[in-house]
C-alpha cells in the first residue's frame, strides 16, 4: 500500500481493477476520502462494493491500480459480517479489552458514547444486531480512528435502529472529526448523512453530492426512477427552509 | 506408589494442562480434523525414524511440521473443501508408515503402543522431552494468545489492527505439531486428538472467557489423567483410553447438569 502526498487526503484510490478468475468485479475505479468527509458507496447487488471496501482497506490486492493512505493513519472497521461463534465465550468486556482498551473506566466510555453503556457484562452472542453494531462501534473508538469504514452498518438491524444507528454515526463523525467510507444500501439514510456519494456497479457511475447524483441520468438508470424520484423529494425536503 | 505409576502421573499431567490451551483453540478455529491428520502422520515419522536410523522424537517432529506447513500453503487452494484435503493426507501417510513399518519385523508388539500410548513405560528422559517441548510450545502460545484469539473472532479486523495473520496462524500449527508428536507417547495417535478436545468442550458449559476456558480444560484434563490412570491400575484397562474414557466421563457430567450457560440459555 501507498503512501498518500496530499495531507488533505485520508485515503486515495487510484484506477483499482480487480479480475477474479475470468471475472472483472471493478473496474478502474478512482476514490478519495478526504479529512472530515463523509463518503458513502452505493449499488446494486454484486457491484463489487464489499471488493472495493476491501481493496482500499489493505485486505485485497487489485489486479491493477493502486491504493493509498495517509502515513500512520487508524482505521476503524466494521465489517459486514460479523458473528461469533457460540463456542467461544466473550463477554462485551473481554472484548474490548482485547482490542486494546485498558481498564473498565475506557470501555465504559466508549460504550456510553454509542449508547451501550449497560452491555458490558454480556455475551456476545446475545446481543442483538444493533447492539452488536454499537459494541463494534465502542471498539474502534477505542483507538481513535481517524478513518471509519463501515459496510452496510444498517443490515440486520430493524427500521428504527437504522435511524438511530446514523445518528449516532453522524454525532460520532462530528464529534471526533474522523472520516467515513461507508457501503450503504438505505439510499434514504445514505443522502441525510453523506457529503459525497459514489454509484458503483463494477465501475462508477456517477459521482457527487446526493442533491447532484439524483439528477444524474446513470443513477435513475441505476436504481429506477421511483427510487429518483423519490430521493430528489427527500433532498429538496432537506434543502427546504421555512 | 510404584516409580512407573508415578512419571505416568507426572508425564500425564504435564500433557493435559499443555494440551489444554490448544484444545480450546483446536475447538475455537474446528481443528479438530487437522489435530487427527497431524497425529496419523506420526506414523510416518516412527517409520522413518526406524527406517533412516535416526532419533525417534526427532524424526516424528520432523515429518509432523511438514505436514503441519504442507496443509497450512494447500488450504490456500479452492477446489478440494478441507476435510477431503486432510482425510487424503491422514490416511495417506498413515498407510506410508504401515507399510514402511512392515519392513521390520517388530512391528505387531510395537504397533499397540503408537496408536494408543503406553503411558506406563515413560522414561525419565521422555518426561523431559515431554516437560521440554511443552514448555515451549506453552509459553509461546502464550505470546500468540492475543493475536490469535482477535484472528479467530473476526480475521479481517484482526489484519486492520495490524495482526500478522498468516504468520500467527502457521506458527499455531508447527507448535500444534511438535506437541502432537510428544502427546503421541502418552495417549497415542488414535486418540491425541480426544485429550485436546474433550476437555476444552466441557469446560465450555461453565466459562465465560476465553481464558477461563482454557484453565478449566486444564483442570478437567489433569483430573481425567487422574482418573484415567486409577482406574487403569484398579482395572486393569490400557492406561490411554482409560484417560480419554474419564474425560469423556466428565464431558457428559458437565453437560448433563442444569448449569446456566453462559451466554442467558440454559
Amino acid at each position: 500500500m501507498g503512501v498518500v502526498e496530499n495531507n488533505d487526503i485520508v485515503l486515495d484510490v487510484q484506477a483499482v481493477s480487480m479480475r477474479s478468475r475470468q471475472r472483472e468485479i471493478l473496474s478502474h475505479v478512482d476514490l478519495q476520502v478526504r479529512s472530515g468527509e463523509v463518503v458513502t458507496v452505493i449499488g446494486p447487488n454484486g457491484a463489487g462494493k464489499t471488493t472495493l471496501i476491501r481493496t482500499a482497506l489493505g485486505l485485497l490486492k487489485p489486479t491493477s491500480g493502486q491504493v493509498s493512505m495517509r502515513p500512520g493513519l487508524t482505521v476503524g472497521y466494521l465489517p459486514q459480517k460479523f458473528h461469533v461463534d457460540p463456542v467461544l465465550p466473550l463477554t462485551v468486556r473481554r472484548f474490548l479489552k482485547l482490542s486494546g482498551a485498558v481498564d473498565d473506566g475506557e470501555m465504559l466510555a466508549a460504550l456510553t458514547e454509542v449508547g451501550a453503556e449497560k452491555m458490558l457484562t454480556a455475551a456476545m452472542q446475545t446481543l442483538s444486531g444493533g447492539e452488536t453494531q454499537r459494541v463494534l462501534l465502542a471498539r474502534t473508538l477505542l483507538r481513535n480512528p481517524e478513518l471509519l469504514v463501515l459496510d452496510e452498518p444498517a443490515q440486520g438491524v430493524d427500521l428504527h435502529g437504522q435511524v438511530e444507528l446514523f445518528s449516532l454515526l453522524e454525532k460520532v463523525r462530528s464529534e471526533r472529526g474522523c472520516s467515513v467510507l461507508m457501503i450503504s444500501h438505505d439510499l434514504h439514510l445514505v443522502m441525510a448523512s453523506t457529503d459525497r456519494v459514489i454509484c458503483l456497479n463494477r465501475h462508477v457511475c456517477c459521482t457527487g453530492t446526493p442533491a447532484a447524483v439524483t439528477k444524474n441520468p446513470a443513477f435513475v438508470e441505476l436504481f429506477g426512477e421511483k427510487a429518483a424520484a423519490n430521493l430528489a423529494v427527500y433532498a429538496h425536503d432537506r434543502e427546504h427552509q421555512h | 506408589m510404584d516409580d512407573f505409576l508415578v512419571r505416568a502421573l507426572i508425564g500425564g499431567l504435564v500433557v493435559a494442562v499443555v494440551a489444554a490451551p490448544f484444545g480450546v483453540f483446536i475447538v475455537w478455529r474446528r481443528l479438530a480434523y487437522f489435530g487427527d491428520t497431524l497425529a496419523h502422520s506420526a506414523l510416518l515419522g516412527v517409520a522413518l525414524g526406524l527406517l533412516l536410523q535416526i532419533n525417534m522424537n526427532v524424526a516424528v517432529v520432523a515429518v509432523c511440521l511438514t505436514v503441519a506447513v504442507l496443509l497450512f500453503l494447500f488450504q490456500r487452494q479452492r477446489q478440494l473443501a478441507d476435510d477431503t484435503l486432510l482425510g487424503i493426507l491422514a490416511h495417506s501417510t498413515l498407510s506410508l508408515g504401515l507399510v514402511f513399518l512392515s519392513l521390520f519385523e517388530t512391528v505387531r508388539v510395537d504397533l499397540m503402543a503408537y496408536l494408543f500410548g503406553d503411558i506406563l513405560v515413560v522414561s525419565r528422559g521422555d518426561i523431559g522431552w515431554i516437560v521440554i517441548a511443552g514448555s515451549v510450545s506453552l509459553l509461546t502460545l502464550i505470546k500468540l494468545w492475543k493475536p490469535l484469539l482477535l484472528i479467530t473472532i473476526n480475521e479481517d479486523m484482526a489484519r486492520i489492527d495490524g495482526v500478522h495473520v498468516d504468520l500467527v496462524k502457521l506458527a499455531f500449527v508447527c507448535l500444534l505439531a511438535i506437541l502432537v508428536a510428544v502427546m503421541m507417547k502418552i495417549v497415542g495417535l488414535v486418540l491425541v486428538t480426544a485429550l485436546f478436545i474433550i476437555p476444552a468442550a466441557a469446560a465450555r458449559r461453565v466459562s465465560q472467557t476465553p481464558e477461563m476456558m482454557a484453565m478449566v480444560a486444564a483442570l478437567i484434563g489433569a483430573v481425567s489423567v487422574v482418573a484415567g490412570l486409577a482406574g487403569s491400575y484398579r482395572w486393569d484397562t490400557p492406561a490411554g483410553p482409560s484417560i480419554v474414557l474419564a474425560a469423556a466421563a466428565l464431558f457428559a457430567l458437565f453437560y448433563a447438569l442444569p448449569l446456566t450457560r453462559h451466554d442467558g440459555s440454559v
